[in-house]
């Protein structure tokens, strides 16, 4: 029975596995405590997207490096995790959105990025279910390197990984007590023992806020419950990811053939109300029949709800906090942990390994909010 | 070979083999194997996976927490959801 780690990591969903994995690849003893079970929260109920398509600059070379790391990971990690590039394609849906369009894809280009903008008749040539009319879409943006994962294989190969290299998971451990002295971290009490560790991340996702504050820490994260649909199988029919901001859906066809999509829920609800909604799968199947009228004929199967950990500048919230010395967080994904996993894994190893900080994680930090000087992400549907 | 969950096409021996993984219970197995996410939800393989699940884990089946239940519980058109609704 281990009762010491180097670093204790609160929550087993994507990115406390990938965490793990990071730090037990640079021979540190780690324990992840899950109150449930690997990819139970919202790692689990997400939709998997993998986009670099984003208004913020950082938010784009996060992403292309999370990227570079998801293309290899297979090999990495020795496992599948059900990766591919089908790329995503964004609907423009106004006039006035244009200019903003042109300007995020020259930035995006500036970076290296592969994305063109389409006209309204090439939008078929790349889902051909998709209807430009109903859309009320007069172009597309697409970058045919953005994809998908299976969520729950990147989080079990991560997990595995870790665990081969010595990595302790404690699963249906509750976390009672976060212990410090003199405001440093000591360790951890959860419902079965006492971990002692200096160094305890919070990868909680939407439950972060109630960690953080058993050591009196406030956080400004909201969840917010969203809902997600998912299809019958049926053959291959189109392989991109489709959003749009301005209706907020985003659907893709899955490796088993099922689509699986979501949309804003038509009544905002804030709070940890995990039921799902009649209103939300009217209002779904509407919009996605009008976006590709033949689905009428498909057949929904299921619907479930999760949460997303959201920011007031819809960024996430990294790395070390001024009141106590060895708590570091890591949450406040808004919505796109998934995607960012792979790197922001390696950014809080190196952080908490070679104690090496990077730009992203000093601008990520919590002590932004201090500040009114926030720049927020635009690019956030679902 | 028992196929188990004819929806996900997953057998006994898969079953067993992910419950010595570590799958301990039915929403683990769903999780891994897919176990139940198919067009019945569960309504043909749930009750035989409980069974082998209890069997492997020396567990009773009555003190098995069964998967989550989820809406719309049988397959609906899209086509029919969007009757009646303007957005």
């Amino acid at each position: 029975m281990i009762d010491q780690a180097d670093v204790v990591i609160i929550g087993g969903g994507i990115n406390g596995c990938a965490l793990a994995y990071e730090l037990s690849k640079r021979d540190t003893k780690v324990v992840v405590v899950e109150r449930s079970s690997l990819a139970a929260g919202a790692t689990g109920r997400c939709g998997a997207g993998i986009r670099q398509q984003w208004s913020t600059h950082e938010n784009v070379m996060l992403a292309m490096q999370s990227v570079r790391i998801f293309e290899q990971l297979e090999e990495e990690l020795g496992a599948s995790i059900g990766f591919r590039q089908g790329g995503y394609l964004i609907a423009i849906n106004e006039e006035e959105d244009m200019q903003q369009v042109q300007q995020n894809v020259a930035m995006q280009r500036s970076l290296g990025l592969d994305i063109a903008i389409l006209d309204p008749d090439a939008i078929t040539d790349i889902v051909p279910i998709l209807d430009v009319k109903g859309m009320r879409s007069i172009g597309a943006t697409f970058c045919p390197t953005d994809g998908h994962a299976d969520p729950f294989k990147t989080t079990y190969a991560y997990a595995n990984a870790a665990y081969h290299a010595g990595t302790s998971i404690y699963l249906h451990s509750e976390i009672m007590d976060i212990l410090t002295k003199n405001g440093t971290i000591q360790g951890v009490r959860t419902d079965k023992k006492t971990i002692q560790a200096p160094v305890v991340v919070n990868a909680a996702g939407a439950w972060s806020k109630q960690i953080a504050a058993m050591v009196g820490l406030k956080l400004p994260n909201i969840p917010f419950k969203k809902e997600i649909i998912v299809t019958e199988r049926m053959a291959r029919i189109f392989d991109a990811m489709v959003i749009s901001f301005k209706d907020g859906i985003y659907f893709s066809q899955q490796d088993e053939g099922q689509i699986l999509g979501g949309i804003p829920p038509p009544e905002t609800v804030t709070g940890y109300h995990q039921e799902p909604t009649f209103s939300f799968l009217t209002h779904m199947a509407s919009t996605i029949t009008r976006y590709a009228p033949v689905l009428q004929h498909i057949n929904v199967i299921r619907q479930w709800t999760g949460f997303y950990d959201v920011t007031p500048d819809a960024r996430p919230i990294l790395g070390p906090v001024e009141e106590i010395d060895g708590f570091i967080q890591c949450h406040g994904f808004s919505g796109h942990g998934f995607m960012l996993a792979p790197v922001v894994a390696r950014l809080l190893a190196e952080l908490i390994v070679d104690t090496r900080s990077s730009p992203f994680l000093e601008h990520l930090n919590i002590a932004r909010f201090a500040t009114n000087d926030l720049e927020r992400e635009q690019s956030v549907v679902g | 070979m028992n196929i188990i969950c004819r929806c996900e096409d997953i057998n006994e021996k898969e079953i067993i083999a992910a419950i010595h993984d570590g799958c301990h219970t039915l929403d683990d197995l769903k999780r891994m194997l897919r176990l139940g996410m198919g067009p019945c939800q569960g309504r043909t393989c749930l009750l035989l996976a409980a069974r082998i699940l209890a069997r492997e884990t020396d567990q009773c089946i009555e003190d098995l927490s069964l998967q989550t239940s989820r809406p719309p519980v049988i397959p609906v058109p899209l086509g029919i959801l969007t009757r009646d609704t303007h957005d």
